[in-house]
């Protein structure tokens, strides 16, 4: 029994996503070239995140997957997020 | 044709050699050889760490050196520290009751990924080996305390890095059978049983793994930053460059508090798998307890720098992190009411995992109560780094998942071996630890609230009674121990031939031979009932 | 045999996908850490940061973010191409994928030796001599990079060892969950990168 959980993606849709991530690499630089001060470090994580997303919905599959795939992961950001924030609480009112 | 489940029939069913002698252990994929791999190798390394811990009680029977210079004895209460964390009580449940058993309670012949089983292992004795090998090269055995603080672990000229490089394996062999056991509960649980009909000892394993999976990697990164710092001297956590000290202490804590949890979280599963079974009572309020253990997990990770109160960390961390360690102490006191709420009117029989697991709610609560007065920040800033905090940690670490791992031993040990132990021995054992263990932490805990400092190998001369106290119960409790420890053996080697079911218990390890087989489930087992339904009049044997 | 004795020897594709989704979990925890210590410092030295940022090549680390996306893409393509009984697509993208992570790792060379060569390491005197947050950066440049590389000759050794079983068909139509592994662990080591670009590079 080989269980499939989605028909193999089609290549036209790599290739799209591939060129939506270079178009974003091209405008934080873009961004990332003018002073917008504090805005500028959440431009770019900002965009940043939005290319992650892209690589992990479509090149990693995730958006094929099971709930419980992008119930986790989630979970695992949420981690992440919450250990550097709690950190804040400490860092940002020396 | 069914494996039959007579123990005498099937001879020594998964004890029984295959032809492939040593390596057919030492490469075994088998969940239930694993897990008694992981238990002579852990047990093994928990008596290293109570002769140090007996060492250490020796030094402190009298004030000034007594058995050992002062650098010694640093590195006496770091290899204790680094062997039972890292060794015994992190590993210890989930390595070894979680692999003999949660396969077997959830119908399943084994674990998601067996071979990545065995690696786990095997990176364990890989850590353990070179931590021993630290000791004797290099400056030698690190003298830093287990927590590896800096300044004093990038400068010491103990062998820090390669000791912290063992831990650093040893959080792999963590974090691969957290892997293993998540994956294990999601896609290998057999029909019938549904996530509400899964041990309560399974939802703690679960929770455990979670948290292996998400905090170990933070250990692991914190501890090769330290090996970096030692080589590179980057200067992260240096002042002089522009690092932060306290930084090294966020990372390191937060790892290392939701490791508690690591460590608590299965052996709650254990006591509220035997409690049920010796009250003959079905458990009281399963789904609180199986998400408290969620709960715990969760809320467990965000309570780091309760450790961190006079680090010189701001007052609003301070406030936010004494907050939240008091709303982690809501999920274990709704186990703790449950455990009695089952208690309540049963039928409670004695034996000796019953009072483990009695025990370990009375010396669990102590430990937990008195996590409060730490993570209070007002009052924590008199005991902080007191014996008081060793006490409080002694008394959920070892009187919590110490007593819980022996309580599972002795649950278990029929089911493993085939045989039973003396029971009047073992509550003789059980009653000299309990005692011992009271009287040596106890004392910690008076001594500390009146200003003796942990880690120091002399003090002023009105510590010395209560420190003398203290040693004695040491050794009460250390024979206690070798009693129970004897006494099992004896058992294992000539005890009486044990039933497949002593204890008249409902899970399914009961159901199979004793000791169990090499084969699990032959069949695909159905389920078709919860765990705890005593309601069925279920005769106790 | 039992059903239970013929699922030890059939692979379970969900399970062993899971397995693989948690240990990436680790990898994001881990870099993390370095991602905490990174956030804590630039709070605490923003102008220090864009400064030493300028040191760093900014056309270099352009490219390595293209190339690496490029390398996803191909191994994207590889898992697909299995799936259509294509082995010789599916290896030329994970050769061609294992030459981005090559082609990203000399470039990492070039850019270290010219770092180096100005006397920019940790621990250097002309490092020293600068202002602290410039030390914290470069030593959290040099670390944080370092570790992504390592991660990148392992994804690349990886792929290689794929190429190679799907040559020999080990990773076939019916069977290819370990590419597909394989894949998801190459592509962490490009989201890595995603974040390491702007935050290092990118500074003003």
């Amino acid at each position: 029994m080989t269980e499939q959980a989605h028909a193999p993606i089609p290549y036209r849709i790599f290739v799209v996503v591939w060129v939506l991530l270079l178009t974003l690499t091209a405008t934080t630089v873009a961004v990332s070239r003018i002073h917008l001060g504090p805005l500028n470090i959440w431009a770019a994580l900002g965009i940043a995140s939005l290319k992650s997303a892209l690589v992990i919905f479509f090149f990693m599959h995730l958006k094929y997957e099971r709930l419980f795939f992008k119930l986790f992961l989630l979970i695992a950001l949420v981690t992440l997020a919450t250990f550097i924030g709690l950190t804040f609480f400490d860092v940002l009112y020396r | 044709m069914t494996a039959t489940s007579s123990a005498t029939a099937s001879g020594r069913g998964f004890l029984a050699p295959n032809g492939k002698g040593l390596f057919g252990w030492i490469f075994s994929t088998d969940h239930k050889r694993i897990g008694l791999l992981y238990m002579y190798a852990v047990l093994t390394f928990f008596l290293v760490g109570v002769s140090l811990g007996v060492a250490i009680r020796l030094e402190l029977i009298a004030p000034g050196e007594t058995i050992v210079s002062a650098e010694t004895y640093n590195t006496l209460f770091t290899l204790h520290g680094v062997i039972m964390i890292f060794l015994f009580i992190i590993p210890g449940i989930p390595a070894i009751f979680g692999n003999l058993f949660l396969p077997i309670h959830i119908g399943a012949n084994d674990v998601a990924f067996p071979r990545l089983n065995i690696f786990s292992w095997w990176l364990y004795i890989t850590g353990a080996t070179i931590i021993l090998v630290s000791l004797f090269t290099g400056g030698g055995p690190p003298d830093t305390g287990w927590t590896f603080y800096v300044p004093f672990s990038t400068e010491t000229t103990t062998n820090v890095p390669l000791a912290v490089f063992g831990v650093f394996v040893l959080g792999f062999s963590s974090i691969l059978t957290g892997i293993n056991f998540v994956t294990t509960v999601h896609r290998l649980r057999a029909p019938g049983v549904t996530w509400g009909r899964l041990t309560l000892f399974v939802w703690a394993l679960y929770a455990t793994a979670w948290v292996q999976i998400l905090a170990t990697p933070m250990l692991a990164i914190t501890l090769a930053l330290i090996i970096l710092e030692r080589f590179l001297g980057a200067g992260l956590f240096d002042p002089t460059k522009g690092g932060d000290p306290i930084m090294y202490q966020h990372l390191f804590w937060i790892y290392s508090h939701p490791a508690v949890y690591i460590m608590i979280l299965p052996g709650m599963g254990i006591v509220t798998d035997i409690i049920p079974v010796f009250a003959r009572k079905p458990v009281f309020g399963y789904w609180a307890i199986a998400f408290s253990s969620i709960g715990i997990a969760a809320a467990g990770s965000l309570v780091w720098g309760h450790h961190m109160f006079v680090s010189g960390m701001s007052d609003m961390a301070i406030l936010v992190f004494s907050l939240l360690t008091f709303i982690v102490a809501i999920p274990s006191a709704v186990k703790v009411f449950n455990w009695v709420a089952t208690l309540y009117k049963g039928s409670i029989s004695l034996d000796p995992p019953m009072l483990f697991a009695l025990s370990f709610i009375f010396l669990f609560s102590i430990g937990g109560l008195t996590g409060l007065i730490l993570g209070s920040a007002a009052t924590d800033v008199a005991v902080h780094d007191t014996d008081f905090v060793v006490g409080h940690f002694h008394y959920t670490m070892f009187g919590g998942t110490g007593f819980a791992f022996f309580a599972g031993m002795h649950y278990w040990f029929p089911k493993i071996y085939g045989r039973m132990y003396n029971k009047k021995v073992a509550s003789l054992a059980w009653g000299i630890m309990f005692t011992g263990f009271n009287i040596l932490y106890f004392s910690m805990m008076i001594l500390g609230l009146r200003g003796m400092p942990r880690r120091y190998y002399d003090y002023l001369p009105q510590y010395t009674n209560l420190n003398v106290v203290a040693t004695v119960g040491s050794w009460i409790l250390v024979a206690g121990m070798l009693l129970m420890f004897l006494n099992l053996l004896r058992g294992a080697r000539s005890g009486e031939p044990a039933g497949d079911n002593p204890w008249g218990a409902l899970t399914l390890e009961w159901t199979l031979s004793s000791p169990l087989p090499a084969e699990n489930f032959p069949t695909v087992p159905v389920v078709e009932r919860g765990p705890y339904d005593f309601d069925e009049g279920i005769q106790r044997p | 045999m039992s059903d239970a004795g013929h699922s030890a020897t059939h692979k379970d594709y969900t399970g062993a996908k899971l397995g693989m989704w948690l240990f990436l979990f680790t990898e994001v925890i881990l870099f993390g850490g370095l991602f905490v210590l990174y956030a804590v410092y630039l709070d605490r030295y923003p102008s220090e940061f864009g400064s030493a940022a300028q040191e760093l090549n900014l056309w270099l680390g352009t490219a390595n973010t293209v190339i690496l996306l490029t390398g996803s893409l191909l191994v994207a393509v590889s898992v697909s191409a299995i799936r259509r009984g294509s082995r010789g697509l599916a290896q030329w993208m994970l050769w061609g994928a294992v030459f981005t992570g090559a082609f990203f790792l000399f470039n990492k060379y070039l850019e270290w030796s010219k770092e180096i060569g100005h006397g920019i390491y940790p621990n250097s005197p002309v490092l020293l001599r600068k202002e602290h947050g410039e030390v914290i950066f470069f030593g959290l440049y040099y670390i944080t990079l370092g570790l992504h590389g390592l991660h990148v000759l392992v994804g690349s050794v990886l792929l290689a060892v794929m190429a190679i079983w799907v040559r020999t068909g080990r990773i076939n139509r019916e069977d290819f969950v370990t590419l597909e592994n394989s894949g998801l662990y190459w592509h962490l080591v490009d989201l890595v990168w995603i974040f390491i670009f702007p935050l290092y590079y990118l500074l003003l």
